[in-house]
């Protein structure tokens, strides 16, 4: 494995960082192809070191191939592309490997059984840049994902990298780089939205000799994973950004925290370090000039609740990870009590681009109070499975429907959940909703840290709402009333309702516990965690009742609606059934079909597993 | 070896372990982490010692492994399997998955890892594998796109490798 490539050599100065750049450049350009296998999330889990094997042990001349971060099309993975051309090639199995070398590699020609066949038109599309996944898409916080080994250095340099810290070092005062980020009017990307130039602002003001930077890396909202792309594809511009954002408030130290379950990200990241280290883009006199920056990888333990900014900075500290009231901000009393920022992954992979290409650039993508662009995770049944990047205020519906081909299996689009728990259900009727920070919110729903999960029509909403309140209750520190009791006795609630259990009395109780928990909760992790339930009663009310008046589950999901059923014309009469279950809810005679009391029946499935003969089913 | 001695070799790593990261409560978690990697679970005469050595009250180590979800004070078995319930994977019905491993291996109730020490089984928030949803981990080894049937095959071949050795 070729991780870890030495660059050999100390980057002192800037001159120094362009020569450098320009070496490997050349050596890449030397490369007369290259194969870029993707080693995202989903295409490792399919198979894709072995891809990256099988083309290894081919040696062909001036072709270098390389793991690179997702490519962000995780529904037809496993993923490779070839530079120049541009060809990508769709769930590649290791065997597949001879027949790409010989064909493409070797005689230039594209493998056409392997191209991405559009499933509704039929239309090929050999070029990644002309597949619809792809062209509406801007690429800036992932613009190297994909395209570079993550684990060399010199590739993210070849690319331009740490030119913008060497910009921020070299030739802006701290307070000229905060002005820029303001300028570019970059708000955090881990879903609150607050002007990343404001907070860096603060911290700068802020008194003290020690100050701290941090990333937080603990992407915790289920059904997002962008976070751990960018660290795992291209990890250098999360660096870059933090080293950006401790020289403008002066800090000489960072901390990135990454969560437990990402041990890729933790490695790819701690790698990072180690090769920037060892060419002095971290350490002392960084450029040859009075900066010196270090950074330290931490590991989150799994909790949910460490995604909250003060709680995170808790567990860094060694304790539990619990929030604490606000004032004092961290900026001004952070991590050991001195001024911090915390910034999240996304938003500092953006910092270096804004400030190498500036903050104008920046404005003019994406929406006037939420400039740049935003990843999204598109997950759940939807046609393209993937991760994207779109400008800020492109609608819901370009989304789901323009990249992510709409719903799967043609069943009918019912709701978009956005923002994980603490984002809300978004109907059909708002799919022209723009994703920016303020109309999401207008909505009931939040960016959050741009988990996309679509729901079709099999979905039961008050069963994805019970699911939500669950993660949250599970999650809750505990240490604020509101939430610990509050998103218990919802959880209840919601419990009862897909039961069949309640009543119109415990509708009106939930939403206003819901209303006590949002207003009075000590962090954001209770202030958002009825959200999901507050937007189903919003926009899907029909479907409470019908679980509470008319005893139905619509989608036909919540299986305290549904009862157990012998088919009398596949039962033998064998008896089996009625001997293994334990309500003694099932009669009949021996060789004559057998019947179950649905109002003795406990729904325990046990007889289901006894029959031999398929003969009991859940209807 | 006599207890006593393992006891001693058992506290020498932990030793080392403490000596590695320092003995600052910042270390903790990291410590914490290291030694269940080591004993895949956090005994509780090692969490006091921990605490002793680092000058830290044990209620506050305690409180700590109990806090996170990734310390167990229980041993966990050999295969960690993890199903992750992410809202991915539940929407494209993970937890069918999940219950079919589980009475697989027949557990129930409040019980997660089988008598053996084979197996635990157990869910996970969200892997951020969502591209190949359901997905389910073993000990650290992804693998996506599961059913029910597909989850039990891959417990067979644990199975029978176990079996052969």
């Amino acid at each position: 494995m070729e991780t870890a490539k030495k660059t050999g050599m100390t980057i002192g100065s800037r001159d120094e960082l362009k020569a450098y750049a320009a070496k490997v450049r050349a050596e890449m350009a030397a490369q007369k192809k290259r194969v870029l296998v993707c080693t995202g999330p989903g295409c490792l889990a399919n198979g894709a070191e072995k891809i990256l094997d099988a083309f290894r042990s081919h040696s062909i001349e001036a072709v270098g191939a390389t793991r690179t971060g997702c490519h962000g099309f995780c529904e037809v993975g496993p993923l490779v592309r070839i530079e120049p051309d541009d060809v990508v090639y769709v769930r590649v199995k290791p065997e597949d490997v001879a027949e790409i070398v010989e064909e493409t590699l070797r005689k230039g020609k594209v493998v056409e059984r392997l191209v991405y066949r559009d499933p509704d038109t039929g239309r090929t599309y050999p070029k990644e840049s002309d597949i619809p996944f792809y062209a509406s898409q801007t690429k800036v916080a992932l613009s190297n994902c994909g395209a570079i080994n993550p684990d060399d250095i010199g590739e993210y340099i070849a690319r331009d990298g740490y030119q913008a810290l060497a910009r921020a070092v070299l030739d802006l005062s701290p307070d000229e780089a905060i002005e820029e980020v303001l300028e570019s009017g970059l708000r955090g990307r881990g879903g609150g939205g607050f002007p990343t130039g404001r907070k860096w602002m603060f911290a700068r003001q802020a008194k003290g000799d020690q100050k701290y930077v941090v990333c937080n890396a603990d992407e915790g909202d289920p059904g997002a994973f962008m976070d751990r792309c960018i660290m795992e594809g291209d990890p250098h511009s999360v660096l870059e950004g933090l080293a950006i954002a401790a020289s403008a408030i002066g800090a000489d130290r960072g901390y990135i925290y990454v969560r437990a379950e990402y041990p890729l990200a933790v490695a790819r990241m701690k790698n990072a370090v180690k090769q920037a280290k060892e060419c002095g883009l971290l350490g002392a006199n960084i450029f040859g000039s009075d900066f010196s920056f270090d950074v330290t990888i931490k590991e989150g333990a799994g909790a949910f609740v460490c995604g909250e900014e003060t709680a995170l900075l808790a567990s860094i500290e060694g304790k539990r990870g619990m929030p604490r009231p606000r004032p004092p901000f961290p900026a001004n009393e952070g991590l050991f009590g001195k001024p911090t920022i915390i910034n999240n992954v996304e938003t500092l992979a953006t910092v270096p681009a804004i400030i190498r290409r500036g903050p104008a650039w920046f404005r003019a993508i994406g929406a006037e109070s939420s400039p740049g662009t935003k990843t999204f995770a598109v997950t759940g049944q939807v046609a393209n499975t993937g991760l994207v990047e779109v400008p800020m205020g492109a609608t819901l519906r370009d989304v789901v429907f323009k990249i992510g081909g709409g719903v799967i299996g043609g069943k009918k689009f019912k709701a978009a959940q956005i923002g994980g728990p603490s984002g809300g259900c978004l109907p059909e009727e708002l799919l022209d909703t723009p994703l920016d920070y303020d109309s999401l919110k207008k909505a009931g729903a939040m960016v959050g840290s741009g988990g996309l999960v679509i729901l079709d029509e099999g979905t039961c909403m008050v069963e994805v709402a019970r699911f939500f309140m669950h993660f949250t209750q599970r999650e809750s520190c505990g240490k604020c009333v509101p939430c610990r009791e509050g998103t218990k006795r919802m959880l209840e609630i919601m419990e009862k309702i897909v039961a069949g259990r309640a009543t119109l009395e415990d509708l009106d109780t939930l939403e206003q516990i819901a209303w006590v928990v949002k207003e009075s909760s000590l962090c954001a992790l209770g202030k958002t965690a009825p959200n999901p339930v507050l937007t189903t009663l919003k926009y899907f009310r029909d479907e409470y009742l019908a679980h509470i008046v008319d005893k139905k589950c619509p989608a036909g999901v919540c299986t305290a609606f549904k009862s157990y059923v012998i088919h009398p014309e596949l039962c033998k009469g064998c008896g089996k059934c009625r001997r293994t279950c334990p309500a003694e809810a099932i009669t009949g005679e021996t060789k004559h079909p057998h019947v179950i009391d649905a109002a003795k029946c406990l729904k325990c499935g046990a007889c289901v597993e006894a029959c031999a003969f398929g003969a009991i089913s859940l209807e | 070896m006599t207890p006593v001695e393992v006891a001693q070799r058992k506290f020498e790593r932990v030793n080392e372990i403490i000596e590695e990261h320092g003995r600052e409560q910042s270390a903790l978690i990291p410590i914490l982490q290291e030694v269940q990697a080591e004993y895949r679970y956090l005994p509780e005469e090692i969490l006091t010692y921990i605490a002793t050595a680092m000058g830290l009250s044990v209620a506050t180590v305690f409180g700590v492994a109990t806090f996170y979800a990734q310390f167990s004070l229980e041993p966990k078995g050999k295969y960690v399997v993890r199903v992750c319930d992410g809202t991915a994977c539940h929407v494209r019905h993970s937890m069918p998955v999940y219950n079919a491993i589980r009475s697989k291996l027949g557990l129930k109730d409040g019980k997660y890892t089988t008598p053996d020490m084979m197996f635990t089984v157990e869910t996970v928030a969200c892997l951020g594998a969502c591209g190949v949803a359901p997905a389910m981990v073993i000990n650290g080894e992804v693998y996506g796109k599961m059913t029910p049937e597909a989850a039990c095959m891959i417990i067979d071949t644990l199975l029978n490798r176990d079996g052969d050795n």
